[in-house]
């Protein structure tokens, strides 16, 4: 962690070591060629803008899965920890992901209904939780679950303003 | 610009006489996430001084009832304090009469109320509006609304790297299908100052009418419409330290006389019958239904707020701080200038390192300090610069060579934060 934040504890829990490094290093980034499904993620206000892929397969299961575009340091990692979530799971399953993070994250008038199984848990994803305090920010890390989201149920283009 | 005005011969020095400004200001006396508050975000909304909240309190307090109704006294004072405002705002541009000035919600309502009573009856297929690359979205959409309606087309004129706007490049667009010009006249996004001069002196050449969007420069410096002779020009009360909700156009006499109501309804009208309704005469055309009265009264009193420092000396003193945030920024490594055309106002844009503008401004308020990060409402300005957004620090009359320092020393804790 660095010395900069010593002290400036919600600074500190925005901007955690794992959300750093996913920023800078993003995982699954990419465009994927053989996308059976994909969904483009706006954040008109602060011109984010991210493209989600999916190649899902006979089974329903997400066998792989990219996404490219421009962000902030939280809707950059978000969508690389997603990413690294959502492959290999059932798209019910991805779609119960989404429920939580919506669930943990969001305000009121976001939320979904959907129902959000019991033996979820969120693991890696949590390191996002430090957007609560910044609530300009939760747009943010959101942006790619509405854009899983929308991909899932092929909207095609999303925007979180 | 550094010209002391004549009438106010007791104050010193422009450096202390626009300092003393910034106790006029008690939004500023506060902390921010424990830090004193340091705001650069006027550009996109200005602070109010004691001033304006006083006067639109004893407003609400003591005068309010409805205008240009009622017989009643309350309703009179009402009707005068609103008037009065008008004044206020005519003396402040240097208007020819108090009917050329306009009262509207904001620079948008004044620049749709142009397109569509001046722009719409008068384009046709193959006509043209002349804007700029560098304008608002504010005097983008309106001028293609029209020009969808119409069939008339919109021409822009390049800037360079710098964020500058050629005349010669802006006059080789003009000719005989060109019916309006719709320039800014400074730059909410780079900060830049449009050479106006010339592009009215071009336009009128070929008996083009120009519309100015003031929004950024009235806060800033001295205008005086007049002196510039442009035919229209659209500002906001809030970023001259007035209420929201609240705006002001001016156009020719002339030419608000020649058109047609924006919108029907009360106040606007001589007469109504069912065959046929007269039209109130100026300014009262153009103000349909009951106006946002405390909020022109407090924007009258901003006008006289900022009169009685004098907008020379504002100006002299922005310039000078302007000079030491760009000097302060460029000291910063991996710091990028956006906007750095040589004749500038109030803004700064840039970028730091790979660090998102947003991440940035997170970080920068956390500090106490506010900014403004992202597109600024004019996204053909970032595409220009292949930028998602800047950050941008914007200067008023209460901000000082500290608030500076503390940029600067937040950025650099912001380079740390992402280092």
């Amino acid at each position: 962690m660095s010395a900069a934040m010593g002290g400036s504890g919600e600074l500190r829990e925005l901007y955690r070591e794992l959300i750093l490094d996913h920023a800078k290093c993003p995982r699954h980034f990419g465009r994927l060629e053989d996308a059976t499904h994909s969904a483009e993620g706006v954040n008109p206000l602060c011109g984010d803008k991210l493209k989600v892929y999916f190649r899902i397969d006979e089974d329903d299961r997400i066998s792989d899965a990219r996404f490219e575009g421009s962000g902030c340091a939280i809707s950059v990692a978000s969508a690389s920890l997603l990413m690294e979530t959502v492959i290999g799971l059932k798209t019910d399953r991805a779609l119960a992901f989404f429920a939580a993070m919506i669930e943990r994250l969001a305000s009121r008038t976001e939320r979904g209904g959907t129902a959000i199984p019991e033996d979820l848990e969120l693991g890696k994803l949590e390191a996002l939780e430090g957007v609560k305090e910044f609530p300009t920010r939760v747009k943010c890390a959101t942006l790619a679950w509405h854009a899983l989201h929308a991909a899932l149920q092929q909207q095609g283009r999303i925007s979180t303003e | 610009m550094s010209t002391v005005s004549k009438n106010l011969p007791t104050t010193p020095t422009t450096e202390s006489a626009v300092a003393d400004a910034r106790a006029d200001f008690p939004i500023l006396d506060q902390s921010v996430n424990g830090r004193p508050l340091v705001y650069l975000d006027s550009a996109a909304s200005g602070q109010q001084p004691q001033a304006v909240i006083d006067a639109v309190a004893a407003y609400q307090r003591h005068d309010h009832a409805n205008v240009h109704r009622g017989v009643h006294t309350l309703s009179h004072r009402a009707t005068e304090a609103y008037e009065g405002a008008r004044d206020a705002i005519a003396r402040f541009i240097n208007a020819g009469n108090r009917r050329e000035v306009i009262f509207t919600s904001g620079t948008t309502g004044a620049i749709n109320l142009v397109a569509q009573s001046y722009g719409r009856p008068r384009l046709a297929p193959g006509d043209a509006v002349v804007i700029t690359h560098l304008e608002h979205h504010s005097n983008i959409v309106p001028w293609q609304l029209v020009c969808e309606q119409t069939g008339a087309a919109l021409r822009v004129c390049p800037i360079d790297a710098s964020g500058e706007v050629d005349p010669g490049a802006l006059a080789a667009l003009l000719d005989e299908r060109v019916k309006m010009v719709a320039v800014a006249h400074v730059s909410n996004a780079l900060g830049t100052v449009l050479p106006l001069e010339q592009i009215i002196a071009e336009a009128h050449r070929r008996e083009i009418p120009v519309l100015v969007d003031g929004a950024q420069a009235v806060p800033h410096m001295q205008v005086d419409v007049r002196a510039l002779d442009c035919d229209f020009y659209a500002f906001s009360g809030h970023k001259m330290f007035g209420p929201t909700g609240t705006g002001v156009l001016y156009g020719k006499e002339a030419l608000l006389d020649a058109m047609p109501p924006y919108q029907g309804g009360g106040d606007m009208i001589l007469e109504v019958r069912f065959d046929g309704t007269t039209y109130n005469e100026l300014p009262y055309k153009f103000e349909a239904g009951t106006p946002n009265i405390a909020g022109v009264v407090g924007l009258g009193a901003a006008a006289g707020y900022l009169q009685a420092i004098g907008m020379e000396r504002v100006a002299a003193y922005e310039q000078a701080l302007l000079g030491y945030m760009t000097e302060r920024l460029g000291t910063i490594e991996g710091l990028r200038l956006i906007g750095t055309a040589p004749g500038k106002a109030s803004v700064q844009s840039f970028l730091l390192d790979d660090i998102h503008p947003h991440d940035l401004g997170t970080v920068l308020d956390h500090e106490g300090v506010a900014i403004r990060t992202g597109h600024h409402c004019a996204m053909p300005v970032m595409e220009f610069f292949d930028i998602p957004g800047t950050a941008r620090a914007s200067l008023a009359l209460y901000n000082n060579r500290d608030d500076i320092d503390r940029l600067a020393a937040a950025l650099v804790k912001a380079k740390e934060v992402f280092s």
